[in-house]
């Protein structure tokens, strides 16, 4: 099969992606950086390139309400936003996940306010990750593209039915031109495949009450049935790379391992700063530094499995997050990581990095670096850090 | 057509009884005569609030036709992305059966509409859904234990804006939320009660057949709320008509039409003087919150008359 190399912004390549699975609605609100894709489509569907029906509304929890109910209805829906856009849908983030509704949305990074920066930082998404939707990350627009692609795939899945998030970075990956392979849309939709909902609104004959109140009595019981979806999703996730890799040669799963076989010591972060990491890894390989890098692109659910794993025995691992928690010590990632490490005796650092969008440079990564060897020796560090700030 | 009393009484009850709705309830009146005029092929989506409340606890449900409940503040938004699927999927062939219409109708009492979900009712109706809002307009947040909402009249007692020493009840002017929607431009608005049942069948039916959005406000008394006994809540409907606390009208495509003009005007007090929520104001010292109320009432019935013999 020929795929066809094109030169697109990320922005652009997951509009085509989204766009090859046919999907019946959209329901999106301006946000930068993800208006371009929001462009992409309106382009898409006025040119008669597709017959997706936008809904342009008013306000991003207009945009997830929507898409709950096109969704609930029976059709397949997308849609997109960054930062401020997904907080002010977060209410209607967990009902999308709660009733099952496997919607894709395109969640391009960005800072949260205060103070407004419209910048990448990994924030929004990680103020949902309690909300029950599949977060994927990419470091680039082709990773972004396939991302999207699998997506259908994951959500619709029976063993699955859950939202996805897209996730990459603001402007890093949404408004850079990036070379990438793209499917032919016969075969991306071959893949995809169509989508048939179980129980849909619009089914008049057999009507179905959809969010009911549901209290001490049965809550409980639908919260238990939704928890056991995810370590399933985990093995779907799996094997949809799996089928994808086999169709495209491009192989993914929850996480890329970069120089690991004999690494040491380990950088572990999400999203686009992975490729500037590789490049600083690269040179200190040549000196003969065993240090190594492990991307997670499954966010949710978190593969704790598969990272304890792998980063058993390691002498030293540094986790980079592009967000804070709060009054928390650490960044997300980090947090996760360390849990996942419980009861294993390596040493675990957590840095801060990036945010609202400061460049994530090659002296950052040297300064990681420099700091596991430290470690490794067996020197000591500081439990959190910052990378990049100002002195 | 169906607006018989016969034939609504022979159309299939589609929100059946057993329903938890308080006694003497006039909300679960609206949503049942509604759907005896809408039919079954209905997709009905609800505001968080007293009728999504009492209809639908799991695992029960009085709705015999589809419904969606999302959140308080979004209904309008969530039917109409239910009715973009259906165009949506109906353009493919994808409908898992085959219908040339559907009716989508949202429901949400003031506190969803007037309040917290105005923005999202807003857009829905600019955007031009082919759906029907409906607004059971109570005069406050009865589901969370009657607070004040910006559809409570002045003097009356709620939770939030109690009457007291110091207080009357409610200081502020409700929110004319029926003039709101006509200045969207919308095909098809109107008022009504629940008594009034041949007029609300009638809108109703208008509503639905008019392509594109329509709404209807639709007073609802309420007996913990406006405390009454549970025998007298229709007669409360009206009598809110009579002494034109709510005027029944339509507005088609901007033309008004005043479905009842009462003929001996009933003193707004008469009215009041029913419910345990205006008590308060019938002691000495207050007679001015009724007379004010009365001027305010009076203001309103005469410039609804001039709109509509501007529009005509």
């Amino acid at each position: 099969m020929e795929q066809k190399l094109v030169a697109l912004s990320g922005n652009e390549a997951v509009a085509y992606a989204f766009k090859q699975a046919l999907p019946h609605v959209a329901a999106v609100f301006p946000i930068t950086p993800q208006t371009e894709m929001m462009h992409k489509y309106a382009e898409f569907v006025a040119n008669g390139e597709s017959d997706t029906e936008m809904i342009l509304v008013e306000s991003e929890h207009s945009a997830m309400s929507a898409a709950v109910g096109a969704s609930a209805a029976g059709a397949r829906t997308f849609t997109a936003t960054s930062s401020a856009g997904f907080a002010l849908m977060w209410e209607v983030v967990y009902i999308a996940a709660s009733l099952r509704l496997p919607i894709c949305m395109a969640l391009v990074n960005r800072a949260l306010s205060g103070n407004i920066n419209i910048h990448c930082d990994h924030s929004d998404s990680m103020g949902g990750r309690d909300a029950g939707w599949i977060h994927l990350f990419a470091e680039n627009a082709q990773e972004a593209y396939d991302n999207a692609i699998m997506s259908w795939r994951i959500a619709e899945h029976m063993d699955v039915r859950l939202p996805v998030m897209v996730n990459y970075d603001g402007f890093i990956i949404s408004h850079t031109a990036d070379a990438l392979h793209m499917l032919p849309d016969d075969v991306a939709y071959k893949f995809i495949g169509k989508y048939k909902a179980d129980y849909a609104l619009l089914d008049v004959e057999n009507p179905i009450t959809v969010g009911p109140l549901d209290l001490t009595d049965y809550y409980f019981e639908h919260k238990a049935s939704q928890l056991a979806a995810y370590p399933r999703a985990l093995e779907v996730i799996k094997k949809v790379s799996d089928e994808f890799g086999e169709l495209t040669g491009r192989y993914y799963d929850h996480c890329e391992e970069y120089m690991m076989d004999d690494a040491d010591m380990v950088m572990v972060m999400l999203g686009s700063s992975a490729g500037t990491a590789k490049d600083v890894i690269d040179e200190y390989r040549e000196k003969g530094v065993k240090v190594g890098l492990l991307k997670i692109r499954t966010f949710r659910p978190f593969p704790f499995d598969y990272l304890s794993k792998v980063l058993a025995g390691r002498k030293a691992v540094a986790v980079l997050d592009r967000s804070a928690s709060y009054g928390g010590q650490g960044g997300p990632v980090f947090m996760e990581l360390r849990h996942a490490m419980y009861g294993q005796q390596v040493p675990i650092y957590s840095y801060i990095y990036g945010l609202g969008g400061r460049d994530f440079d090659l002296h950052q990564v040297e300064t990681v670096i420099k700091d596991l060897q430290k470690v490794a020796a067996g020197g000591e560090m500081n439990n959190v850090n910052l990378l990049g700030i100002r002195s | 057509m169906a607006t018989n009393l016969k034939q609504l009484t022979k159309n299939e009850e589609l929100l059946c009884g057993g329903h938890r709705a308080c006694a003497g309830c006039t909300g679960s009146n609206i949503l049942r005569q509604i759907m005896l005029t809408a039919g079954k092929d209905t997709v009905v989506g609800g505001a968080t609030g007293c009728m999504e409340v009492v209809t639908t606890i799991f695992p029960y449900t009085a709705w015999k036709t589809s419904f969606i409940h999302s959140a308080f503040e979004n209904c309008a938004a969530t039917i109409s992305g239910v009715e973009t699927a259906f165009r949506a999927l109906k353009k493919r062939g994808d409908l898992p059966v085959e219908r040339d219409n559907i009716n989508f109708i949202a429901f949400g009492g003031d506190g969803g509409t007037y309040d917290i979900g105005l923005q999202s009712l807003s857009g829905a109706m600019e955007r031009g859904h082919n759906m029907l809002y409906v607004c059971y307009d109570n005069n406050a947040y009865m589901n969370t234990g009657i607070q004040r909402s910006s559809a409570t009249p002045v003097g009356a007692h709620t939770s939030t804006a109690p009457s007291g020493s110091q207080s009357t009840g409610k200081q502020e002017i409700r929110k004319d939320l029926t003039k709101i929607l006509v200045a969207h431009n919308i095909p098809y608005i109107a008022q009504t009660t629940p008594y009034h049942w041949k007029d609300l069948a009638m809108k109703v039916e208008k509503a639905l057949a008019t392509p594109g959005p329509a709404f209807l406000n639709i007073l609802m008394p309420c007996t913990p709320g406006w405390h009454f006994d549970p025998a007298i809540g229709i007669d409360l409907a009206r009598e809110a008509v009579e002494c034109n606390f709510w005027p029944i009208f339509e507005v088609e495509n901007g033309v008004y039409n005043i479905n009842k003009k009462p003929k001996e005007k009933m003193p707004v007090a008469d009215w009041m003087k029913k419910q345990g929520r205006f008590k308060h104001l019938f002691k000495p010292g207050n007679e001015h919150v009724l007379e004010s109320t009365q001027a305010f009432v009076d203001k309103e019935w005469e410039k609804l008359l001039k709109l509509e013999e501007s529009t005509s």
